[in-house]
């Protein structure tokens, strides 16, 4: 066996790297590879001596320096004395929450209205194609500052709410719609609630644990077993039973008007809102118009045998069109949610501090290291995105159609 | 895709950097404009008027080193740049100075490789606020969680963070682009204070419909010496700019203005006088010019202190006193080395 190769096999001779058709193509391609390392070599170098010569030099050592200066949406501990790549890391996480929360709102508009669009009912389905024609043809930006200028102009600002007749109130003393934003109650946790929040978690572990068995009842013996009351019941007994056991943990901070603001409770800035919906709505129409034609992908027929088995129409949509409509509505989706990552960098036009008004605005600034910074923020977009795209290419393969 | 991205950046860099490295006293003369940068409109400074003309207190200063080197004080590209741009500009080459209120500072300085040529504004920043509020000190405890409007990429951003730290208060930050636009949020009332220069503060209050309904606190919590400047290593250009803007100030010192300074160029007893306006002496063709620059800088738009009270002093809307940004001779800072 092991001689085989060596006797049948032609003598290699230099002259086959050009004439033999086995090799040629890798000779070429050796060619290519080095013609294209000098270009890139002649490039850098170029840059090097160039940047030299205006007497810049590389270097990523701002990024210990103290920052110097404050950011008013921090997630993490954060101060003016903090490091330039701490400021970095509030300005990612800042990005990532209203990325995330933009993905899953302009799914949810999406998902409806590109399903209303289609609805027997003539005035639901022109207002949905009147908002996917108006929210997708006029650019981003501009709703951004639209939605912005309209929070800001039309809520009252703190100091309406102030006095013996004030000019605005708040909700139920509990949210206060403000021109700076919105408040709400948020949680204070007292000792003992990580018990209650534990016991949360294990109630939804159980009731999904609940369905799962339910299906595989289903699919093996046939056998229908009603979850519904069962996971309504596990939702919120335990957690309940075991508040008031320990004596309610866990309390409601509301927020109260002091100085010039209302202090504590959850605060969710104007700029967070108007860069969230603006994305949303936007990302949404388009996001409409793939499920759209996603649905209308799937054969009529299958519609007509689904109700020709006597299922009603909700069950037609959720068990026979949707499954088979989100094999093309999943890729294109991917790209939406990189969009949505990357339109977040408008940020800057209502003072939303996401990583390119941290590091990419007032880091650049005030260090001049430009060309350092913007490595950095195409690095970390880069990776975003294409994390984004392994995530959701994995899902995809999950629902792709396969072949048995 | 990784690599292309990165590459190409740096293709762009590189031809950037590459342009910059000419002698910009021939490439403004042979291109026949000065490539001026201001900023994109504070009223008094540098503000486009009705008919599109750029006009202002640090327009004067484009106007005047273009009148000194070409001989035309409209032979000038204005280019607008924001507290985010003005530098990646100048040191791109994109402009050939930079005239918009920007602080000397050490790092400035030093570590961005610029050379400010003078000070042409001295300048220290201040808080306005709404009348209504009651405030009447930047740094009383009734302050405490004020939101502040900024604008993004000024020292104005570091030194709000110093002081609210020095008095030990807390604040909500709002940045912006634009001073217009922190104006807007003031105005609407997102923000409770607006900080800035206080000669920028003026002008914005002054703007208002009812100017005396803000109030501008008497807190001045930095300096900010303004001024003009150029690209480091370009001595000649640094020089062209430099001497200039002390020819206008040495204009004022001396009595020339820009209505007697053609009168006075056919010489006087005043020596220094004459090595100004290049009766006497070669100080033109030390700076590679002509012998009479110095007069057609001056006869751009007058000596310093003209420009001062026809764009920003106490009869205009903004109404500036001079105060430090007095001549030195009344007890004010504005001193420029002498013409030998």
């Amino acid at each position: 066996m092991s001689t085989f190769t060596s006797t049948e096999r032609e003598k290699f001779r230099l002259s086959m790297l050009l004439n033999d058709r086995r090799y040629r193509s890798y000779t070429f391609q050796f060619f290519a590879l080095l013609v294209l390392i000098c270009i890139i070599s002649y490039l850098g170098k170029n840059l090097v001596e160039n940047l030299a010569k205006a007497g810049l030099n590389i270097s990523y050592g701002f990024l210990e320096d103290p920052a110097g200066y404050d950011i008013n949406q921090r997630l993490i501990e954060y101060n003016s004395q903090s490091s330039h790549l701490r400021a970095a890391m509030v300005g990612i996480l800042n990005t990532l929450l209203v990325a995330v929360l933009g993905c899953i709102t302009a799914t949810v508009l999406g998902v409806t209205a590109g399903i209303l669009r289609l609805s027997n009912n003539w005035i639901v389905a022109k207002l949905m194609a009147i908002y996917v024609e108006i929210f997708r043809n006029v650019p981003i930006l501009i709703w951004i500052l639209i939605i912005s200028s309209i929070f800001m102009g039309v809520l009252p600002q703190p100091r309406a709410f102030k006095g013996e007749n004030p000019d605005a109130t708040m909700l139920w003393d509990m949210f206060a719609f403000t021109g700076r934003g919105i408040y709400a109650p948020g949680p204070i946790f007292f000792e003992g609630s990580l018990v209650v929040v534990g016991t949360f978690v294990l109630s939804i572990l159980s009731i999904i644990a609940l369905r799962r068995h339910a299906r595989r009842k289903l699919y093996s013996e046939g056998r229908v077993i009603k979850t519904g009351w069962w996971s309504i019941a596990l939702f919120f007994i335990p957690t309940i039973l075991i508040y008031y056991a320990l004596g309610s943990p866990i309390g409601l901070e509301y927020p109260e008007l002091k100085g010039f603001n209302f202090k504590g409770g959850i605060y969710a800035r104007g700029s967070l809102i108007s860069l969230w919906f603006a994305l949303s709505i936007y990302t949404g129409a388009f996001i409409a118009e793939v499920v759209r034609a996603g649905i209308q992908s799937v054969d009529k027929g299958q519609t007509e045998a689904a109700a020709a088995l006597g299922l009603r129409n909700n069950f037609i949509m959720n068990l026979v069109i949707l499954p088979q409509a989100l094999r093309v509505i999943i890729p294109p989706m991917i790209s939406f949610y990189l969009n949505i990552t990357k339109n977040s960098s408008l940020a800057l036009a209502v003072g939303y501090m996401d990583i390119t008004g941290t590091l990419g605005g007032i880091t650049l600034n005030q260090t001049g290291r430009a060309i350092e910074a913007v490595l950095l923020l195409m690095l970390f977009y880069l990776v975003i995105s294409l994390s984004i795209s392994a995530v959701m290419n994995i899902y995809n393969r999950s629902i792709m159609l396969k072949e048995r | 895709m990784k690599k292309t991205v990165f590459f190409g950046a740096l293709t762009a860099a590189g031809l950037v950097a590459g342009l910059a490295s000419a002698g910009t006293l021939e490439d403004v003369k042979a291109r026949g404009t000065l490539n001026c940068g201001v900023s994109t409109g504070v009223p008094g400074f540098a503000e486009p008027d009705a008919n599109g003309k750029w006009q202002g207190f640090d327009i004067a200063v484009c106007r005047a080193v273009a009148a000194a080197v070409l001989g035309d004080n409209n032979a000038i590209e204005f280019v607008p740049t924001t507290g985010k741009t003005r530098f990646t500009s100048l040191a791109s080459g994109e402009i050939d100075m930079l005239a918009r209120n920007t602080t000397w500072t050490l790092s400035r300085d030093v570590d961005l490789k610029f050379d400010f040529v003078g000070v042409n504004y001295y300048d220290g920043q201040g808080f306005m606020v709404k009348a209504s509020t009651g405030i009447t000190s930047a740094s009383s405890p009734e302050i405490d969680g004020v939101t502040v409007c900024i604008q993004t990429g000024t020292t104005s951003e570091l030194n709000l963070s110093d002081h609210f730290r020095s008095i030990g208060m807390s604040y909500e930050p709002l940045p912006v682009e634009s001073g217009s636009e922190a104006v807007a949020n003031y105005m609407a009332g997102t923000c409770d204070m607006f900080t800035t220069d206080r000669s920028a503060l003026a002008a914005r209050r002054a703007t208002q419909e009812v100017p005396t309904d803000h109030v501008v606190l008497p807190e001045i919590i930095s300096k900010e010496p303004l001024g003009p400047l150029v690209r480091h290593g370009d001595n000649e250009w640094g020089d062209v700019v430099r001497w200039t803007l002390n020819a206008l100030i040495t204009a004022e010192e001396f009595g020339v203005t820009a209505a007697n300074a053609e009168k006075l160029s056919a010489g006087t007893e005043n020596a220094e006088i004459n090595r100004l306006l290049g009766s006497e002496g070669t100080m033109g063709e030390m700076l590679g010019l002509d012998a009479d620059w110095a007069k057609r800088a001056i006869m751009s738009e007058g000596n310093y202190g003209e420009i001062f009270e026809a764009n920003i002093g106490a009869d205009t809307i903004i109404g500036l006193p001079r105060g430090v940004n007095a001549m030195w001779t009344n007890g004010g800072l504005i001193y420029s080395p002498p013409f030998r």
